[in-house]
């Protein structure tokens, strides 16, 4: 068996992965490297601690290939459990980090559960959507995914990180996958879009011109006798959201938050407060150019203009050192991986494999379409990390671990009957 | 569709992100430009400034490097800050605050630590300097004076402020420039162009050789060398006849307008006023609110004129034709005038007198009697007053001269409307404003105007405005408000009975003591009666001393306004200055040694401290 899995293992993935996390390394190392004679023990500088977090993922790595595929579906619940327990543990034990209690610290190490709950939680839900009795048609199965989707995440925001919390919309994409209704697609995206338009143009135009929207409609299908009730129900939601955006975003939201939107719509201009991580990213990305101005000899880089660049900003490294074509290439290593792993999702013949699947895709994208987005300035700033390329053990060993439990998964469906 | 939604998603966001890297690495080079400002150095290359001679070519100031020790806070490593203290002598603390300030500035822009250490301090630093990473020394280059004398001529340049920097944005925090006279006027000629080095950096901020092969890069443009009008010997001669005395002194050359000296006093050593000890000296001559040593009295003190303005009162006379230089007016120790028998007081001298004595004797009678039939020749008195100020005017009073000199004043003609706002009624009369005639009431003017009043006299009828500046880079200025004259309202026939009357004053009249062998002096005494305030007392102080003069009579080479501060008469103080200045200007020699004596060692020291004494005192003794 073992023979037929380590054949069956999909090794295109592995390749992706190996070439992100070797580029990620690389960035990293320039990032952070000052002239200076460093031994390889030394575990205060950056690049040398990443190196053994890296070294460290190929034995997790290992040992998740050993373990039988099996387990990872059994003790589901169980292993999303400890997950809980173990956020929960850190109202007690954690430690504060930079503001955020998100870390246990063992000496000079510190784990960062949230890192590790997002397997989990994909483990559950997987384990909970292909079982049997689950129809994803019903409200009350549905209820209970986002039970367990949501649990999570509600630990995660008082930390505070709230960015770690966004991810778990990720799932949408698995529960969509196996039936879920577009309606609560549509919704969504509908949201999303009179969020946006509330904030940059006031809730009263937005309501005015979807009115304006509707009645033209209306006379247009006056014949066709359209039923009058559904747009008057609609247009007094879509007022009642627009309205409450507004008040959420003045009253509840605090400042920074707030000045993160503006920045991004435009609307406010603050190039050395709240602005300026954004603002210092996209200098040095734009500062690349076609080819970049090569490794190690980003004068952006080197002057630690960008804040957090070796953590969360660490693709404007490779927009600066590299050009445009580089960080071009790490967009594209990126699309690969992500198709490559929808299309192993789709192959999958057992429900469990493919949900998981479809979770791992899920929080891989979310990451990544954030953490570049946000690098980029296109959107406001949210604090995660890009996968495989930003520095942190825990943040690396997560996604190793999400990712190559569904290697494992993949590579027995041969044995499934 | 299930299947095709998040493969489509991905392939978006895929598109999307690459077309934002287009646009922002290769559409918008807007940020490519702002990472220059963050990796590359521009280093500036000081040109030498421009030097500055004298008319007859003597090097009068000219540069000396200096050194400013510079820190880029960033770049900073611990070093031994007791050493560094003693070698630039400071403490620790001012090091402290003044590294903290810096860093606040900017961590990666240099900022001045210590301005400006001498030759000796910046040779013993230099060997040290390599134990102070983060700091460096710029070099830069500051005036060295060949001369003590002509620092209110001169001007001193210093560090621009911050309100500079935003107006022009040539300057950079810690360039120098020119703060006071020909400094600050011709600045521009003078700074020259600075050059611009722009040095690429690596990550280590190493210097990796000139940005884009220096295609960038500007060479400096020296500064050009100016020659002044000021004949340095006169100066200094002017300066030390004003030793211990208030005052100032002007000389022009009538057929140029070029000022020739420019003496004012209390002044300063010019040398007072450069590098660190700048600082300290400035304060200490700007809080002496007594003598004012930075008040320039050749330009800015406006004085009542005295006698010498009656000169022009003569000549409007003749003008207007309400005298002629026949007539003689009588003269009874005053002149008459209005039902309650007022007076305006005269000396004792020989009466009547024509025009020519009357100048000579200075009488008031006289003057007032022209004077009055000035105003009154027209039917009412304010055309008559807005016509004399005509005239006056013409002879550059009353107004700003509009020249290359950094300070001026404009002095004060009243016109009809003045009298009519004082007087509400308008019921005025060529009587109320009698002290026009001789030079006192409402009339004001600075020293250099009256020297270039008496140009216009010299000159029979037109004047040069005075100027500073001679030639720049050895070509002699062509500027038309320089070379070109400008006339007064007065007929040339009408100056010679004027110009004679101001020979007699060295033959016959008020100065007859102070005549020079072989040169034919005209000159005007003066003695303006002054007021202060003394705890809101107004009161009389001792008479100014003020004098006129140009020479030879015919073909002027030089004239002169000599001002001295409660002097007494006219030919006391002013008259000898004038009188020594003309030889030895003319001459080249003084012969009459026993007269300078007289001047050098008299002082009017124990005169100017009286209202500050706080004790009654006497003047006019």
């Amino acid at each position: 068996m073992a023979k037929s899995s380590v054949a069956a293992i999909d090794w295109i993935t592995v390749l992706l992965f190996l070439l992100l996390v070797g580029f990620g390394w690389g960035n990293i190392y320039s990032a952070s490297y000052e002239n200076e004679v460093i031994s390889l023990t030394d575990l205060s500088i950056v690049y040398v601690k990443q190196g053994y977090w890296i070294l460290f993922s190929i034995i997790i790595i290992i040992v998740i290939q050993a373990i039988e595929a099996k387990f990872y579906e059994r003790f589901a619940g169980l292993i999303y459990v400890i997950a809980l327990l173990s956020l929960l543990g850190l109202f007690v034990f954690g430690k504060t980090i930079s503001g955020a209690t998100s870390w246990y610290a063992f000496g000079p190490v510190g784990l960062q559960p949230s890192e590790f709950a997002k397997a989990a939680t994909a483990l559950a839900l997987a384990k909970f959507l292909s079982d049997m009795q689950t129809n994803i048609k019903s409200i009350r199965h549905q209820l209970r995914a986002f039970l367990i989707i949501a649990l999570p995440a509600l630990l995660i925001i008082p930390q505070p990180d709230p960015g770690s919390a966004l991810v778990y919309a990720a799932f949408f994409f698995p529960l969509y996958r196996e039936g879920l209704a577009a309606i609560y697609l549509i919704i969504g995206a509908s949201a999303a879009v009179l969020f946006i338009l509330t904030l940059l143009f006031g809730p009263l135009w937005v309501v005015l011109g979807i009115a304006t929207i509707m009645i033209a409609i209306l006379v247009k299908k006056r014949k066709q006798k359209p039923k009058y009730s559904r747009y008057l129900i609609t247009l007094v939601f879509i007022t009642g959201f627009c309205f409450s955006v507004n008040y959420i975003f003045n009253n509840v939201f605090e400042q920074r938050h707030r000045d993160r939107f503006n920045i991004v719509l435009g609307k406010e201009v603050d190039a050395k407060g709240i602005g300026y991580n954004t603002n210092q990213s996209q200098i040095a990305i734009g500062s690349g150019s076609w080819t970049g101005k090569g490794w190690k000899e980003g004068t952006q880089t080197k002057g630690g203009f960008v804040p957090e660049q070796h953590t969360d900003y660490i693709f404007s490294t490779v927009g600066e050192e590299w050009g445009f074509l580089g960080a071009t290439l790490i967009i594209i290593l990126f699309v690969l991986l992500l198709i490559r792993l929808l299309h192993l999702a789709e192959r999958q013949k057992n429900q469990f494999s493919r949900v998981y699947g479809y979770s791992v895709i899920g929080i891989l994208f979310i990451h990544f379409a954030i953490n570049i987005g946000m690098v980029t300035g296109l959107i406001p700033t949210i604090g995660i990390p890009l996968p495989f390329f930003s520095y942190g053990g825990s943040g690396l060993w997560g996604f190793t671990i999400l990712l190559f439990i569904f290697i494992k998964l993949d590579a027995n469906r041969v044995n499934e009957w | 569709m299930r299947k095709l939604l998040l493969y489509l998603i991905i392939v978006t966001t895929g598109f999307v992100f690459v077309a934002r890297l287009f646009y922002l690495q290769i559409y918008n080079t807007s940020f490519a430009s702002l990472s220059e400002d963050n990796a590359i150095k521009v280093i500036y290359d000081y040109p030498q400034r421009g030097a500055i001679y004298d008319r007859n070519a003597r090097l009068l100031v000219t540069n000396q490097p200096s050194y400013d020790v510079m820190v880029i806070p960033r770049e900073l490593k611990p070093f031994d800050t007791l050493e560094f203290c003693s070698i630039l002598n400071i403490t620790k603390d001012k090091l402290i605050k003044r590294l903290h300030k810096a860093r606040i500035y900017s961590p990666r822009v240099p900022s001045i630590i210590i301005p400006q250490l001498t030759k000796d301090e910046y040779a013993y630093l230099q060997e040290k300097m390599r134990k102070f990473e983060g700091f460096y020394i710029q070099k830069r280059s500051l005036r060295d004076y060949q001369t003590e004398n002509a620092a209110n001529v001169l001007g001193y340049i210093g560090e621009v402020n911050e309100g500079i920097i935003k107006r022009d944005p040539y300057y950079l925090s810690g360039d120098l420039i020119g703060i006071d006279g020909v400094e600050k006027q011709y600045e521009k000629e003078l700074r020259g162009i600075k050059g611009v080095k722009r040095i690429q950096k690596d990550r280590f901020n190493r210097d990796i050789g000139p940005y884009k092969n220096g295609k960038f890069d500007t060479l400096p443009v020296n500064g050009k060398d100016l020659t002044i009008t000021i004949d340095a010997k006169l100066q200094a001669y002017g300066q030390r006849l004003m030793q211990n005395k208030r005052g100032g002194i002007v000389a022009l050359e009538p057929a140029t307008g070029e000022i020739l000296a420019l003496v004012t006093a209390p002044t300063y050593k010019p040398e007072l006023l450069v590098g660190r000890k700048r600082s300290p000296n400035f304060t200490k001559l700007y809080y002496d609110t007594i003598a004012k040593p930075l008040f320039d009295r050749g330009l800015q003190g406006e004085y009542p004129p005295g006698s010498p303005f009656k000169t022009i009162n003569a000549l409007i006379g003749l003008q207007e034709g309400v005298i002629d230089t026949k007539e003689s007016v009588s003269c009874r120790m005053g002149y008459y005038y209005g039902r309650n028998g007022r007076k305006l007081g005269c000396h004792s001298h020989r009466s009547p007198l024509s025009m020519v004595p009357g100048i000579a004797h200075s009488c008031n009678a006289y003057f007032a009697t022209v004077y009055r039939r000035i105003i009154e020749k027209y039917s009412t008195p304010q055309e008559g007053m807005d016509n004399w100020r005509k005239h006056v005017e013409s002879f550059g009073l009353g107004n700003y001269l509009g020249n290359d000199l950094s300070a001026g004043r404009p002095g004060k003609v009243p016109s009809a409307k003045y009298y009519d706002r004082v007087y509400p009624n308008h019921n005025w009369y060529a009587t109320a404003t009698l002290s026009n005639s001789i030079g006192q009431g409402e009339v004001l003017a600075t020293p250099i105007q009256l020297a270039n009043m008496t140009a216009a006299i010299a000159n029979r009828g037109y004047y040069y405005t005075p100027h500073i500046i001679k030639a720049i880079d050895g070509k002699p200025i062509d500027n038309e408000n320089y070379v070109k004259p400008k006339y007064t309202t007065i007929d040339k026939e009408h100056f010679e009975p004027v110009v004679n009357g101001m020979h007699e004053v060295y033959t016959q009249g008020t100065a007859n003591f102070l005549q020079v062998e072989g040169i034919d002096i005209c000159g005007k005494t003066g003695t303006a009666e002054n007021y202060t305030k003394i705890d809101g007392v107004k009161t009389q102080l001792t008479d100014h001393s003020v004098f006129v003069a140009f020479a030879p009579k015919d073909n002027p080479k030089i004239v002169l306004a000599v001002f001295v501060e409660n002097g007494y008469w006219g030919a006391r103080y002013a008259g000898r200055i004038a009188s020594l200045m003309i030889e030895s200007y003319i001459k080249g020699t003084i012969s009459r040694t026993d007269l300078e004596e007289w001047v050098l060692t008299h002082s009017l020291e124990e005169e100017y401290a009286k209202p500050y004494s706080g004790e009654p005192f006497k003047i006019n003794q």
